[in-house]
């Protein structure tokens, strides 16, 4: 496989782009986990399929669409979404949790008209569903790159006021911290590690990919620092280790990257059993 | 001189329907030191909401240090400690340190991370509450009201220009809420923070406070403390609406000021 990695240009943009993501997505996941907000990045997922679905059917009737890369479509559904979510959250103030199930519903109907539209793109959209470790181009590595720098540069400035919202709302607002334009370019940036990921995970595994390692990281660290650190390597790990196991069975990586974060989940609340390393909630339940 | 630092002028609130403050007027001045009592349901934290921004009065206008309360520029300090804020997500990895920094991100603005006086400052408010070898611990392993004297180090560590106490002490054993309030007698003393303190403990408050507020739906007695100690308990157990015992500690021995 190293030999491969080396002779093949595909691969090595494959796994340049798995690096990546792997960090940044466990990374955005934390704050969304931390908020109890996991299925946002499910409605914001299902969003880009519609937009990429939208794009690959319009590819077959327009030429302008033939020549975009689908993911452009895909990210700006995404980014839509995020707005349209924010927006539905502050308005419908009694219903906020009624703002995701909409968009993600909406995001699958669309998604389902495109794709019935165009009469099936076979390959192609199985690529976008479940990733592909042969479908990145340079091209495609180039926008992952510029846009992890977008999101590192967001919480290396942000990371206190993200802290801050996450672990409490009312407090904030009391304390005169202005969380309105934070959330909504947290929102914006969710809609973009997405973008990002789906080329590699897949859109139907992207949010796992957010929340998988971070589900593992916080059953054990103490501090947020360290479950963001842990979230990192454990999602590292997942991303290596299924695109490895991809490239050699020869089937989609979304798979085999979720299904390794999913062992890892087992075996961190299996080792913790074992150690005796209880969590809080857990002696509540107890209790 | 500054002008008041809250302002509420014929405000009244209601939950969808159910009508819960009826034409508030109520001034907090720099320095004074504000015990807030009432029944239950009476609607405190409403009016602490409301004073805050959180919540929007139906009628009347909340001025905050002369603003209108909800200015997403306010540069003065609040330091809040909610009555229920041992009720956040258990499973949320943080430590003390980190929650009670998360006191100072406005102080230390935006763009700017934090420094090692930050750490400093969080480390002395968790000593004024005496959590100061708690600073590793993740929060969610704390016990109750181990956890509010941590929120409380929160309210303190930016040194807030006013403090706004929603039931701080509940959950808290005597010996700690007592060194809690003579803190908050030296805050205001010493430091002329003003504080708005919500409690039931009645009789230790309306002697610790310069000034009593009495709210049941309307704001039925507001004025200095010696005011309130010539009231009888006739008047508080109309209010409450049910039978009230003060026993005045400091009754005509207190100094005021
Ligand atoms: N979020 C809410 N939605 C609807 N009604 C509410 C809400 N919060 C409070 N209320 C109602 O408003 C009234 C006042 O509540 P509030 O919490 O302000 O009382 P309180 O004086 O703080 O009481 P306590 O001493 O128990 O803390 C109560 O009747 C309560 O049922
Ligand atoms: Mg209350």
């Amino acid at each position: 496989m190293i030999e491969a990695l080396f002779s093949y240009d595909f691969l090595q943009n494959a796994f340049l782009s798995g690096l990546i993501i792997g960090v940044i997505a466990p990374m955005i996941g934390l704050f969304i986990v931390v908020r109890r907000l996991a299925l946002i990045a499910d409605a914001l997922s299902h969003v880009s399929l519609a937009g990429i679905a939208g794009s690959l059917y319009l590819s077959q009737q327009v030429v302008f669409f033939a020549g975009l890369n689908p993911v452009y479509l895909g990210m700006a559904a995404a980014v839509g979404g995020s707005l349209l979510i924010e927006r539905l959250r502050r308005v419908y103030r009694n219903f906020e949790e009624l703002a995701i199930p909409i968009i993600l519903s909406a995001g699958i109907g669309f998604g389902a008209i495109f794709i019935s539209l165009a009469k099936g793109f076979g390959s192609d959209l199985v690529g976008y569903l479940f990733g592909s470790v042969s479908a990145v181009s340079r091209q495609d590595l180039t926008v992952v790159a510029v846009l992890a720098a977008a999101v590192l540069v967001f919480i290396y400035l942000f990371y206190k006021e993200l802290f801050t919202l996450s672990f409490d709302t009312d407090y904030s607002r009391a304390s005169g911290l202005n969380g309105g334009w934070i959330q909504i370019l947290f929102m914006v940036m969710t809609a973009l590690v997405i973008g990002a990921s789906m080329r590699i995970v897949g859109i139907l595994l992207v949010s796992s990919l957010m929340t998988l390692p971070v589900a593992s990281a916080i059953q054990v660290a103490k501090s947020f620092r360290s479950a963001m650190v842990l979230s990192v390597i454990l999602g590292e790990t997942s991303v290596i280790a299924g695109l490895v196991a991809a490239f050699y069975l020869d089937i989609a990586p979304g798979g085999t990257i979720v299904v390794t974060a999913i062992l890892i989940l087992l075996a961190v609340l299996g080792g913790k059993r074992l150690l005796g390393l209880r969590h809080p909630e857990a002696e509540e339940e107890a209790a | 001189m500054q002008g008041s630092l809250v302002k509420l002028t014929d405000v009244s609130f209601s939950y969808g329907s159910s009508a819960v403050l009826k034409d508030i007027t109520f001034t907090v001045n720099p320095g004074e030191f504000w015990a807030l009592i009432g029944p239950n349901g009476s609607g405190k934290s409403t009016l602490i909401k409301l004073l805050l921004g959180l919540l929007k009065p139906s009628r009347g206008t909340v001025e905050l240090f002369g603003k209108p309360a909800g200015d997403p520029d306010r540069k003065e300090r609040i330091g809040y400690v909610s009555q229920k804020s041992a009720s956040f997500n258990s499973g949320f990895p943080a430590t003390v340190l980190e929650v009670v920094k998360s006191g100072l991100t406005v102080k230390r603005g935006l763009f700017r991370r934090f420094t090692e006086d930050d750490s400093k400052a969080a480390r002395r408010a968790l000593q004024a509450v005496g959590m100061e070898d708690f600073t590793g611990r993740n929060i969610g392993e704390l016990s109750g009201g181990q956890q509010q004297r941590v929120f409380i180090a929160r309210a303190l560590a930016a040194e807030p220009e006013l403090l706004i106490m929603d039931e701080p002490t509940v959950g808290i054993d005597q010996q700690n809420s007592a060194s809690f309030y003579s803190m908050l007698e030296e805050l205001n003393r010493e430091h002329g923070i003003a504080i708005i303190l919500v409690s039931h403990e009645i009789d230790l408050v309306t002697d610790l406070a310069s000034h009593v507020a009495c709210l049941n739906h309307t704001m039925h007695f507001h004025g200095g403390r010696r005011d309130f100690a010539k009231l009888g308990d006739r008047d508080l157990s109309k209010w409450y609406g049910h039978p009230v015992r003060l026993i005045h500690q400091k009754e005509g021995g207190g100094s005021d000021d």
